[in-house]
């Protein structure tokens, strides 16, 4: 399915990043959007209040962000393509029923702009400090799809494409962008409706009285059941059977989290993006996400200058975490840097992956600023050595 | 009373979900049965119906009944159904809450949809303790009363939901007993058939655990009690505040117009051209010389 005309922007426009993530939203066909105004994400509500009415969407401002968190699964079960964003704070708000849309299996898409924490932390400097939160937040077992933008233009575009994999997994999906992305401005191109490629949401055509809310349980996406074509579903935040019933043991638990997991994993090599660059033959391959893959270019271009072997994988999605990738990587290459403006989140996860078989570095920093080029080049110095 | 019965077996997930979880006697089952009478008094269609809750015994009402039924988290009820409406504004949209989910976790939720004026229906059953979880105090437990977490009386004061809805914004407003199962129907329908933020508190029995912790007797002896202390607001004005002192009263005690919001945003959106919701999207894209004009 193409985009719909009436919602894209086409041409090249001077925005920042937040204001690009929210003309994503609209461009992807979204027509709800509750949130509740925090730095530095707010420009994405602002944008997309102004805008909203224009073309037939409702923006509501809730009164907090569970409200919005909620308001949004509504509006998905309602047929409508729904968004929220927010940061740090708010976020930790929304962990409740982010867990709650990933257990009704519900399209929507969650826009962290992350700033420094924890708790009021740097409320208008950057971070990626969310990132575990952004995994393991919400209580529970489950899987989590996570996009990380570096630019305005991939804030727009990766906005459009968490919109087509929340609809194709029937799940949330989180971007995780930060500050400095998000208060960026740059050109960007917004491509003509016909080259916008969105998925679009599957219901069930099996009749009424046939029809559950989930038709399998083993890590395969369902098709949604519209309200008021005489489906009449119940859905529940407990432990249910394919029918959406309530099931209170360990076997209907064991089947439920095992397929949310799967759903997932099963299609991992389908969901993970990476960019990768000079990997073959690379001694040493460096690891970022969002502002910091960017960050990293003048080091690793100094590195290269001077004869290193060194080679870059930008995390367009970081979770689920590359963990295929890693683990052949780390056979290969003497040494595996992540550099993530944090004291070590992702990079938990190379450092398991790696497993000792080659040397693992952290570049990380408590945020409020991205890192500088100079001690990344210096990282890639030591590890060659 | 079989005719009646045989009404809500139409509204019931009947083979599927039964028994039901509640305590026999508890006045959820009164609650749910009148709420069911009153869709059926309206005839409104099953298939138009979007009922919501949170979490705790009233919550579990949803999935005994053949609308489409959302539960949610504690709490969130509303905030979800707020969605929902906007999302499907033709939907009846109702959510029914206890007293801790809806005036406690869910409180922020309440009053400001009650601001906004959102058109849905919350049936508030108010047995002034957290059942689910095993009888704390609650936001509608009165002071000097005993919660397992209140084990000296009360220290707090209980909301009056009635002040609580009406200063928030609500636009009808009514309150009823599981004793008048008739009465609480047609209030029922009239919330049903207003269109802006409608509340119905039920006071109901928490036999099994507010009943037994304050000494307050079995199912029937505290439906008992709100017989003989429940005074209708028409009669009311005819008491002495003496009279009225330790009664409950019931009936509708506001009723009011105020513009709706689903409907104040599609006058927005028709105000800035934008497409009417529903529109079915368009069937070609223009070349996109035409979008650039
Ligand atoms: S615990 Fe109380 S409120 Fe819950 S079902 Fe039993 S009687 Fe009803």
């Amino acid at each position: 399915m193409k985009a719909d005309p009436q919602n894209v922007l086409v041409g090249a426009h001077y925005l920042d990043g937040n204001h690009a993530c929210g003309e994503g939203g609209i461009a992807a066909g979204c027509k709800f959007f509750a949130g509740y105004p925090i730095t530095p994400s707010t420009e994405i509500a602002e944008r997309v209040s102004r805008r909203f009415p224009l073309i037939g969407g409702v923006f509501v401002q809730m009164e907090d962000e569970l409200a919005s968190m909620n308001a949004i699964l509504g509006a998905s079960w309602g047929g409508k393509k729904s968004m929220t964003c927010t940061s740090g704070p708010g976020f930790s708000l929304m962990m409740e029923n982010f867990g709650l849309g990933l257990m009704l299996e519900t399209p929507c898409v969650l826009v962290n702009v992350q700033r420094g924490g924890p708790s009021t932390g740097l409320p208008t400097l950057p971070g990626q400090a969310d990132m575990m939160q952004a995994r393991w937040g919400s209580h529970g077992d489950y899987e989590v799809i996570a996009l990380a933008p570096d630019s305005p233009q991939e804030s727009f575009e990766l906005t459009i494409h968490a919109f087509n994999l929340s609809e194709k997994y029937r799940m949330p999906v989180l971007i995780m962008t930060d500050e400095c992305v998000g208060h960026m401005t740059e050109k960007v191109v917004i491509p003509p409706p016909e080259e916008i490629e969105l998925v679009e949401r599957k219901y069930s055509d099996v009749p009424p009285g046939e029809a559950w809310p989930y038709m399998e349980f083993d890590g395969e996406v369902s098709p949604m059941l519209p309200v008021g074509e005489g489906h009449k579903f119940h859905i529940t935040g407990l432990t249910h059977d394919i029918r959406g019933y309530p099931v209170i043991n360990s076997e209907a638990q064991h089947l439920n989290t095992r397929h949310l997991i799967d759903k997932v994993k099963k299609h991992a090599d389908d969901i993970i993006w990476l960019e990768e660059k000079d990997i073959d033959g690379a001694d040493v391959v460096v690891m970022a996400y969002g502002i910091s893959s960017r960050v990293m270019q003048p080091a690793i271009a100094k590195a290269k200058k001077e004869g290193i072997k060194v080679g870059q994988i930008k995390m367009v999605t970081v979770w689920p975490f590359p963990e295929k990738r890693v683990k052949e990587l780390a056979e290969k290459v003497k040494a595996m840097i992540m550099v993530e403006m944090n004291w070590g989140q992702v990079y938990l996860e190379m450092e398991r992956c790696i497993a000792g078989k080659c040397e693992a570095h952290l570049i990380g920093h408590g945020g409020g600023t991205v890192h500088n080029p100079e001690d990344i080049y210096n990282t890639i110095k030591e590890a060659v050595k | 009373m079989a005719v009646a019965s045989t009404i809500i077996y139409d509204y019931l997930r009947g083979k599927k979900k039964f028994p039901h979880v509640w305590c026999p006697g508890c006045g959820i089952g009164i609650t749910m049965g009148a709420l069911l009478r009153a869709f059926a008094d309206l005839e409104i269609d099953k298939n138009d119906v979007v009922m919501v809750s949170g979490i705790g015994c009233t919550g579990r009402m949803p999935v005994y009944c053949d609308f489409h039924t959302l539960h949610t988290t504690h709490g969130r009820a509303i905030a979800f159904a707020t969605g929902a409406k906007i999302a499907k504004p033709n939907m009846k949209v109702i959510a029914v809450c206890g007293d801790g989910d809806g005036l406690a976790i869910g409180g922020n939720h309440f009053i400001h949809a009650a601001r906004r004026n959102i058109d849905m229906t919350v049936v508030l059953v108010n047995n002034k303790i957290y059942g689910m979880t095993g009888g704390q105090y609650s936001p509608t437990t009165p002071h000097t009363k005993l919660g397992s977490t209140a084990p000296h009386g009360n220290v707090e004061h209980p909301f009056d939901v009635y002040e609580l809805t009406k200063g928030a914004g609500a636009t009808y407003f009514a309150r009823g007993t599981v004793y008048h199962a008739t009465l609480l129907q047609s209030l029922m329908k009239k919330a049903l058939s207003k269109k802006g933020f409608s509340v119905v508190e039920v006071m109901s029995n928490c036999h099994t655990l507010y009943g037994r912790l304050n000494r307050e007797g079995s199912a029937v002896k505290m439906i008992e009690w709100m017989k003989e202390n429940a005074v209708n607001i028409k009669a009311a004005s005819r008491k002495t505040p003496e009279e009225l002192e330790g009664k409950v009263l019931i009936g509708e005690m506001l009723d009011i117009e105020r513009p709706e919001y689903c409907e104040q945003y599609e006058a927005l959106i028709d105000q800035l051209g934008g497409r009417p919701k529903d529109k079915p999207e368009a069937e070609e894209s223009p070349e996109p010389e035409e979008i650039k004009k």
